[in-house]
């Protein structure tokens, strides 16, 4: 009993284990669900999967499954990033564990009770645990931003290394309030139009409905809905990662300001989208969205020169080759960042390059077309803040040596050989007709499949050392369960 | 030698990708037993429309049971060319289009009155061929959908005839029938049922050209050599309801240029097959992956 209690304290009462039990979450439904659709469905695997488990395929229920599956993911990565803020930054103890708490049992209720539903038949009682499930979670989130109120004069900062106003207002402690609150204000705008849409389950893919001229203000919510979410989420993880890293000096001061201003600006088109200001929400989100991506790169050059002025400490005048060294010398901290900027050539840039290329493009190319570029950006968005969490999290369970290259450089190369070529695989319409594009559609279906694919099992060798880790009475897991993330902040 | 061997693999893998595919590989020649002539009754009356299953009505009337066939379109073009019906402009076949009316709508188009791209010939994927004077079929894709026809060439063609291109209703009720079926002939897929990405029937490679168009009614219950199909009539017995090509639809909607297709294709994954799945492209666009069939009122 004693050996499961002690299990069960560090899995479900430590930040370390409630971060590992959501990757696991995560990686079985991804390892699962992922046999269902693409080349697996190709090879035949998802027709072995489907009767195995026993699921219950309706066709003309597709959109739902998909909604509820892609609902259940989100669901772990919110409460990992949570997990992680309640770790880093001063919470009072009563809200960490309540968050922490209630985001756990929100988010496993919403994932198991919701693919339940989804895949396994009609039970309504899941359905209803499912909604309860993301209820928990929305109010974890309203817990959240109770807890990081920054005009708490016990949050206030005196140091000139970190962006404060002249009271001692905390501006990175704002930046995370502000994310926070937005995050929650933005949940209602899926919420809601969910309620009335699923009312009747009449469910839709946004990126089926993308091209219809005109859209209900419901069809709007859940478009805006769906961008600021996973906006959201890419800009909280760029807070983690900066707490992470001590984030500081001139660059921080610079880039918090923007930070907040960005997500507030940001948030303010995406909601206009069911305002009148609908003509000119994009223009607002375009205003909101520079000053955030600004202050990601003010986070890249500061931490990519804190990384190469650590790495040649001692060399009286670095080379360039030397710079480099000191650069990539720890891919788990060059990791993150590197992928923020990486993410410019197979999201942003793909944005702006179609917006630029619009009567070209997309007055051109069939709406399928334009599905593939739309739904390959954002699941390469949402895969890229993946990565950057299990590069974190390599760090925060101690990774050393040749393991942590390893880790963090396959990390790196797999995955941004999977979303390079998935990004080509967006546009390859611009260079290949139709009829010649296989052998082509070949190689980048093999490209991402092993970058992903070989991905997915170094995340399977990592959990199953973690599981064998839980069996020995000294393994790693104790020293992790005594272990806040706020004391291994980068100093 | 540890790190050259995966960067040969690589090298070779792209080298292969770069390798141009041979768009008049020989097709395999099926005779299908289907008639393309051959015209289905519609009844008037309800029936379920959309994913979501709102009740429509539509009225009477006829509709191809398969695709239009390149044939059938050669035929159309040899007859339009003489009459003057449409006209070589340059690399391409136009043809007279009366214009739609202009909205103003954001990201609408204005589609003028005068003459529109019917069908390019520059195309290597097009199978239609013009010698200066007649118009002739590749050998092989007489009984293929015809394909590479834009939506003006689509809407062209049975105009000559005085029929029309499907409205969005008259296509699904008659790939559906009355109940609220996915598919043309049920509620599940087999690969054996159509023509679609990586279904493994005998026109396709997926190592080099991929895929391919399948006569039209291929997919009716006959052995072709080795390969069995399922017999996938719709209710009312049209076939190619569901892959093989998208087909265009006749709706013209306020406020946007863009133009409707139906079915999925033999390009796409399998739910792209289900009967209420719309895609849509510039009047303008063609593709080896779409073609059209026809209406008539009764």
């Amino acid at each position: 009993m004693q050996f499961i209690k002690t299990r069960f304290n560090y899995l479900f009462n430590s930040t370390k284990g409630l971060i590992l039990v959501a990757i696991a979450m995560v990686a079985v439904v991804t390892a699962v669900w992922g046999m269902l659709s693409g080349p697996m469905a190709e090879l035949g695997v998802r027709d072995v999967v489907i009767k195995a488990l026993g699921m219950k395929i309706v066709q003309s229920e597709r959109e739902g499954r998909i909604i509820i599956l892609y609902h259940s993911i989100a669901m772990a990565i919110v409460a990992i990033e949570t997990y992680m803020i309640t770790g880093l930054l001063k919470i009072k103890p009563f809200f960490k564990t309540a968050i922490n708490a209630i985001i756990t049992v929100g988010y496993i209720v919403t994932m198991v009770f919701g693919m339940g539903f989804a895949y396994f038949g009609h039970n309504w009682a899941f359905h209803g645990l499912y909604i309860f499930g993301l209820s928990l979670v929305f109010f974890a989130g309203v817990m959240l931003c109770i807890a990081l109120y920054p005009w708490n004069p016990e949050y206030y900062v005196t140091d000139k290394a970190y962006a404060h106003t002249k009271s001692g207002l905390d501006l990175e402690r704002t930046a995370f309030f502000a994310t926070a609150v937005t995050t929650v204000i933005s949940a209602l705008f899926g919420a809601v139009p969910g309620s009335f849409f699923g009312n009747g389950f009449e469910v839709f893919l946004a990126e089926n409905i993308i091209r219809y001229p005109e859209k209900t203000t419901m069809e709007y919510s859940v478009i805006g809905h769906l961008h600021i979410m996973l906006a959201l989420i890419c800009i909280m993880i760029t807070l983690i990662i900066g707490r992470w890293l001590n984030f500081k000096g001139g660059w921080h001061k610079a880039a918090m300001p923007l930070m907040i201003l960005g997500t507030i600006v940001l948030n303010l088109g995406v909601w206009g989208v069911v305002t009148p200001l609908e003509p000119i929400a994009h223009m607002i989100i375009y205003v909101g969205a520079t000053p955030s991506m600004l202050a990601a790169l003010f986070l890249l050059i500061w931490s990519w020169g804190k990384l190469i002025r650590e790495g040649t400490t001692g060399i009286a005048k670095p080379t360039f080759g030397q710079k480099l060294r000191a650069l990539l010398r720890d891919p788990l901290r060059f990791g993150p960042t590197w992928q923020m900027l990486f993410m410019n050539f197979t999201t942003s840039g793909i944005g702006i390059f179609m917006a630029v290329k619009l009567d070209e493009i997309f007055r051109v190319w069939p709406a399928r077309e334009e599905r593939i570029e739309l739904t390959g950006h954002w699941h390469v968005l949402s895969a890229i803040v993946a990565t950057i969490i299990l590069m974190y999290y390599g760090d925060m369970i101690g990774l050393k040596g040749r393991v942590r290259q390893w880790y963090g450089w396959l990390i790196i190369v797999l995955s941004d050989i999977a979303f390079g070529a998935v990004t080509v695989f967006e546009m390859k319409r611009l260079f290949i007709t139709e009829a010649e594009q296989q052998p082509l559609v070949n190689l980048l279906m093999y490209l991402i499949d092993f970058g992903l694919g070989t991905l997915l099992v170094i995340l399977a060798v990592v959990m199953a050392w973690r599981l064998i880790d839980l069996f020995k009475n000294k393994g790693r897991w104790t020293e992790e369960q005594t272990h806040e993330l706020a004391q291994e902040v980068n100093q | 030698m540890k790190r050259l061997f995966p960067s040969l693999i690589l090298f070779a893998a792209l080298i292969a990708s770069c390798v141009p595919v041979d768009l008049n590989a020989p097709i395999p020649a099926f005779d299908t037993g289907i008639d393309p002539n051959t015209w289905a009754q519609i009844p008037a009356g309800e029936f379920y429309f959309g994913q979501h299953e709102d009740v429509e009505t539509t009225d009477a009337y006829e509709i191809m049971i398969t695709d239009v066939t390149t044939a059938q379109y050669v035929n159309f073009l040899n007859a339009a060319l003489d009459d003057g019906y449409v006209k070589l402009d340059g690399e391409q076949i136009v043809g007279f289009y009366p214009g739609d009316e202009f909205h103003g709508v954001k990201h609408e188009e204005r589609i003028d009155a005068g003459d529109w791209l019917f069908i390019p010939l520059n195309d290597p994927a097009q199978r239609v061929k013009f010698d200066g004077g007649r118009f002739t079929i590749q050998p092989g894709y007489e009984n293929h959908p015809m394909t590479m026809v834009t939506w003006f060439g689509a809407w062209g063609y049975c105009e000559y005839y005085d029929w029309r291109l499907p409205t969005e209703m008259e296509w699904e009720k008659a790939g559906r029938g009355i109940d609220a079926r996915p598919f043309p002939w049920g509620d599940e897929i087999a690969r054996e049922n159509a023509n679609f990405y990586s279904s493994r029937d005998p026109f396709e490679d997926m190592n080099s050209f991929g895929s391919r168009t399948s006569p039209v009614g291929f997919y009716n219950g006959k052995k072709y050599g080795d390969y069995q199909t399922l017999n996938s009539a719709s209710p009312y017995g049209l076939y190619d309801m569901a892959g093989n090509v998208w087909q265009w639809m006749g709706d013209v909607y306020e406020g946007m240029h863009y133009r409707f297709m139906r079915g999925g294709s033999k390009d796409t994954y399998d739910m792209d097959l289900r009967l209420w799945v719309r895609n849509n492209a510039t009047p303008t666009y063609y593709s080896p992956g779409v073609g059209f069939r026809c209406v008539r009122d009764k």
